[in-house]
């Protein structure tokens, strides 16, 4: 163990005689991996959303997920890296978030009636973040496994199956609504903890940020619904053929 | 013909072996204009000796008379009977702080602590010499200061906080507001890293979650949500 940690945990002081710099550093990379997460998610919903464009669309911008306009045929491999970069970066998150949470007894109950007594807005919007983002534990783990573990069965078939064959669809719902919740109200707690959007009129722009963090959220939520439900009914028409690839337009008509 | 109002209040002395938590309901004819703190008074001169409450002023600039009204943290002298439709007030004493007896709390032990603890005065090393003008300062950097100033420590920023609730030592809004008062007064000669030895921890400026229910329920609507998020900007770059 290192001296200069010894002595900082009994003075609190580092050796140069100063407070230390990681709650600063924590804070900051709290809000930089939230962001990061944040920012993944606005456009992966957007691209499993390309379902609802139809199964070539979807099909294709997975092969460009492949990186197929560099490799033949595309490779999965870069899902998973991806995934196992993005699991990387949510377990460092999770860490930094719990700091915040109630953790004992009493702290929840003096949380929980303080929050239900005063029933302020951005007060119960945290108590959404924190509940989201317990489930988020779970649930994000579940779905980046598969997708380090099986990146081949990307498509719009093979998502299918998984969702609806393989009955990963609750997972699937719990995971949508809480991953858009925790994103949302994060990246409006973001902008308010760093006064990114103060302007002028801080109290203006606070009112005027929610409102489009609220639209943008419901936005999430319908585009995210209705894709499942889209994923759900080729995955139910397909059930017979479980497990079969997708094959695209081109190559049927090559083949014909 | 005036109704009639039904106030809710916490009855509690914890220096008192034989005393009880429990609600004390009192009713009365809600007069024109009426404040909590008047009907309060009613309730102390007329209904019940015993119940405790804390005022000063009676004109929302003092603070003493912080409590939790429906819920919400405020000042009884500020707070009209007659904005609450179904005529019952529920009232809390203002949680975070030491209790004294039902609705009065010791904000002022834990408003000095917190001045002591952030260094709330000018620091420098130049000699006073009362004899010639203070040092000028710009208008408007007199004015900023003069706008964060304006806080009473009534205690209603800590009352709302998340973090306060659950941290007894976070040091709320209004250390953080007495630091940035400091931080920008020419007068004040120490620098972003001394402030950071003040409130560079999760008992300051870190534990601050950002949940602005200070900001939303200071009666003197202070800037605390910009104030704050400048403080925390300017020391993660100490």
């Amino acid at each position: 163990m290192l001296n200069a940690d010894i002595i900082e945990s009994i003075t609190g002081k580092t050796t140069k005689k100063h407070k230390s710099r990681i709650p600063a550093k924590l804070d900051l990379l709290q809000s930089i991996t939230g962001l990061i997460l944040a920012l993944f998610i606005v456009f992966h919903i957007i691209f499993e959303s390309s379902i609802l464009l139809g199964k070539e669309t979807m099909y294709k911008l997975t092969m460009i997920f492949e990186l197929e306009f560099i490799i033949e045929g595309g490779s999965p491999i870069f899902i998973s890296i991806l995934a196992f970069v993005i699991f990387i970066i949510l377990i460092f998150h999770a860490f930094l978030a719990m700091r915040k949470f109630p953790n004992s007894y009493r702290e929840y109950l003096r949380f929980r009636t303080h929050t239900k007594l005063m029933n302020h807005s951005d007060t119960n919007l945290w108590f959404i973040q924190i509940s989201s983002g317990f489930m988020l534990f779970f649930l994000a783990s579940i779905h980046l496994y598969i997708m380090m573990t099986q990146p081949q069965n990307i498509g719009p078939f093979a998502s299918s199956d998984r969702i609806y064959s393989d009955v990963m669809w609750p997972m699937y719902l719990m995971l949508l609504v809480s991953v858009v919740l925790h994103a949302g109200v994060g990246i409006y707690r973001l902008i308010m903890k760093w006064g990114i959007f103060d302007g002028e009129n801080p109290r203006k722009n606070r009112v005027k940020t929610k409102k489009i963090i609220q639209i943008v959220v419901v936005f999430y939520l319908i585009i995210g619904i209705f894709s499942l439900i889209s994923y759900m009914k080729i995955g139910y028409d397909h059930r017979a053929n479980y497990g079969e690839k997708y094959i695209p337009q081109m190559e049927l008509k090559n083949e014909n | 013909m005036s109704r009639e109002i039904t106030i809710i209040a916490l009855k509690y002395n914890p220096s008192d072996e034989t005393s009880k938590p429990r609600f004390a309901e009192y009713k009365l004819p809600e007069t024109a204009g009426m404040t909590l703190y008047i009907a309060l008074t009613k309730i102390k001169t007329t209904i019940d000796h015993d119940l405790s409450s804390d005022f000063v002023c009676r004109a929302g600039i003092c603070g003493a008379c912080g409590m939790i009204i429906n819920g919400k943290p405020r000042l009884a002298c500020k707070t009209l009977t007659s904005e609450f439709k179904d005529g019952k007030i529920t009232l809390l004493p203002l949680p975070t702080f030491p209790l004294i007896k039902d609705l009065s709390v010791d904000t002022g032990s834990w408003m000095k602590n917190m001045n002591i603890r952030v260094n709330s005065w000018i620091v420098s090393t130049q000699k006073t010499d009362i004899s010639k003008f203070e040092k000028k300062i710009e208008p408007k950097v007199a004015e900023d200061i003069f706008e964060l100033d304006r806080c009473m420590e009534c205690g209603l920023c800590v009352a709302s906080c998340s973090t306060a609730i659950m941290k007894e030592n976070f040091v709320g809004a209004v250390g953080l507001n007495r630091v940035v008062r400091f931080s920008i007064d020419p007068h004040d000669e120490r620098n972003d890293a001394d402030f950071y030895e003040l409130i560079g921890d999760d008992d300051g400026i870190f534990g601050c979650m950002s949940l602005l229910a200070c900001e939303d329920h200071c009666p003197k609507n202070l800037p605390l949500q910009t104030k704050i998020a400048y403080m925390r900007r300017k020391m993660v770059m100490v």
